[in-house]
């Protein structure tokens, strides 16, 4: 079943187009990587899914439902955590909720469960600052799975985060996506983390930004820790790259 | 040394003496001057947050009122207060409306700053959860402008207190400012400079009082990462 759905998305900003004609699809709980380098308007189109801003040309669906421009719906983590360093945790994770019209105490309830699925069990009562970098990516990562527990945009969630811990957060990411069943989109540059983490892979190159290849990753998503270091790893790394030298960087 | 009278420029000591003898008195007026401040203070502090955030959410407004706010400042209270007794009698009024000219600027631009910094990614990130502008304003942009908002409050008490006692110069029965019109008047300066020093702590205790609060409100900020 298609949970979510792009056609024919395009973006214009004083006459220069950013994307063109942006196809993309995710199932149901599928995790969707879509790749490219930076200043290929991958941002933009997490933009325009979430509905904060319009495209200039195309439509995007959430189970069938047309919600171009429509805010609410989809949740997004962005780069950065965004906790609010005024908020404890547990008051940065119901926050959405709160949005949504839930009363205080029943956000916190319902959200009171999932510290510990999500390992944060202890730092309900936390501000921001005394939590590790890892930690602050898990809270920001609850907090957009309390938002909208079916459709997830993630824009380069772990690429704040030094290499040791951004590998501990990739097998900490698939454990919770196995236990959670939701469907995410996610952002990244990082051709390791697309592999490592996703089901299917866009590829988006040139300017303005297109698909220009799209890849299955044919293992199951409960990855062995030497994955990485694999034939069939190699072999789609080496695809990718392949891909983005033949069409060319964006800068070029 | 003897280079200037006694009576003139008198002794710490009997400037201490001269408060501890007139304490009583001494209350009385302080009682009245703080009712004044804290009632002007609090006039102020209610008006300032509804233009700032009118401000915030109209351009237009903001375009319209920020120079004439800025203009306003180079006026001095103390030439205004006169206008104000003929305008509004010798009672209470013409008092706080001083208070409540003194201290809305330093807290409008605080809370106008304050609302300039919020995140712009944490308010799209909110935009993106459907938040309303009122939503953006209660999570993100007020809790950002606290800090502005206390430090401009510090300004304010000390800047209530002084106006207070500047437009009891002018007028009056009650008051420090009138109290220091008196004593003035008799040359009686020990007592000049004990409500003087008083007028200090006073200001001291105020804005160690906001400080206080601010811990309270912002305890986030107490935490040592």
């Amino acid at each position: 079943m298609i949970k979510l759905e792009t056609r024919g998305i395009c973006k214009e900003y004083d006459d220069a187009r950013i994307i063109e004609d942006i196809n993309v699809q995710v199932n149901n709980e599928e995790i969707v990587a879509l790749l490219g380098v930076s200043g290929v308007g991958k941002t933009t189109l997490f933009n325009i899914v979430s509905g904060v801003e319009s495209p200039t040309k195309g439509q995007v669906f959430l189970k069938g439902e047309d919600i171009t421009g429509k805010t609410g719906r989809i949740s997004y983590m962005q780069q950065k955590d965004l906790l609010m360093p005024y908020k404890t945790i547990l008051d940065n994770v119901t926050l959405p909720m709160l949005i949504r019209g839930y009363r205080k105490k029943e956000a916190r309830e319902a959200a009171s469960d999932y510290f510990r699925v999500f390992g944060l069990e202890g730092t309900q009562g936390k501000y921001p600052i005394q939590l590790s970098g890892g930690m602050k990516q898990r809270a920001a990562f609850l907090r957009s799975y309390l938002f909208s527990k079916e459709m997830m945009l993630l824009d380069e969630p772990f690429s704040a985060l030094d290499t040791i811990t951004k590998s501990s957060m990739h097998s900490w990411y698939l454990r919770i996506m196995s236990h959670v069943k939701s469907s995410t989109l996610f952002i990244t540059h990082d051709i390791d983390e697309a592999i490592y983490l996703s089901d299917r892979i866009y590829i988006l190159t040139g300017r303005p930004g297109k698909v220009t290849k799209e890849i299955i990753i044919d293992s199951k998503r409960e990855r062995a820790e030497d994955f990485t270091t694999s034939d069939t790893f190699i072999h789609y790394k080496k695809v990718i790259l392949a891909h983005i030298k033949e069409t060319g960087y964006p800068y070029d | 040394m003897g280079l200037i009278p006694k009576f003139m420029l008198p002794s710490p000591l009997d400037v201490v003496r001269a408060l501890m003898k007139e304490f009583y008195v001494l209350l009385g007026h302080t009682l009245v001057s703080l009712k004044e401040s804290f009632i002007g203070l609090t006039l102020s502090m209610v008006f300032a947050f509804i233009m700032a955030i009118t401000m915030d959410r109209y351009k237009l407004v903001h375009r319209a009122v920020y120079p004439l706010f800025i203009i306003s400042q180079t006026i001095p209270v103390i030439a205004i207060a006169p206008l104000l007794v003929l305008w509004m009698g010798y009672g209470i009024a013409p008092k706080i409306f001083l208070i409540f000219l003194v201290c809305f600027f330093p807290i409008v631009i605080a809370l106008l700053e304050g609302f300039k910094a919020a995140d712009r990614d944490t308010i799209r990130l909110m935009r993106s959860m459907g938040a309303t502008q009122n939503q953006i304003l209660v999570h993100i942009k007020f809790p950002c402008a606290l800090g502005g908002l206390f430090a401009g409050l510090k300004v304010s008490v000390s800047y209530a207190i002084i106006g207070a006692v500047i437009a009891e110069w002018l007028g009056g029965d009650k008051g420090l400012g009138v109290y220091m019109t008196r004593v003035r008047k008799s040359y009686a300066f020990d007592k000049m400079f004990a409500v003087i020093l008083l007028i200090s702590i006073l200001s001291l205790l105020l804005m160690k009082g906001v400080s206080y609060i601010e811990r309270k409100v912002t305890p986030w900020n107490n935490i040592k990462n």
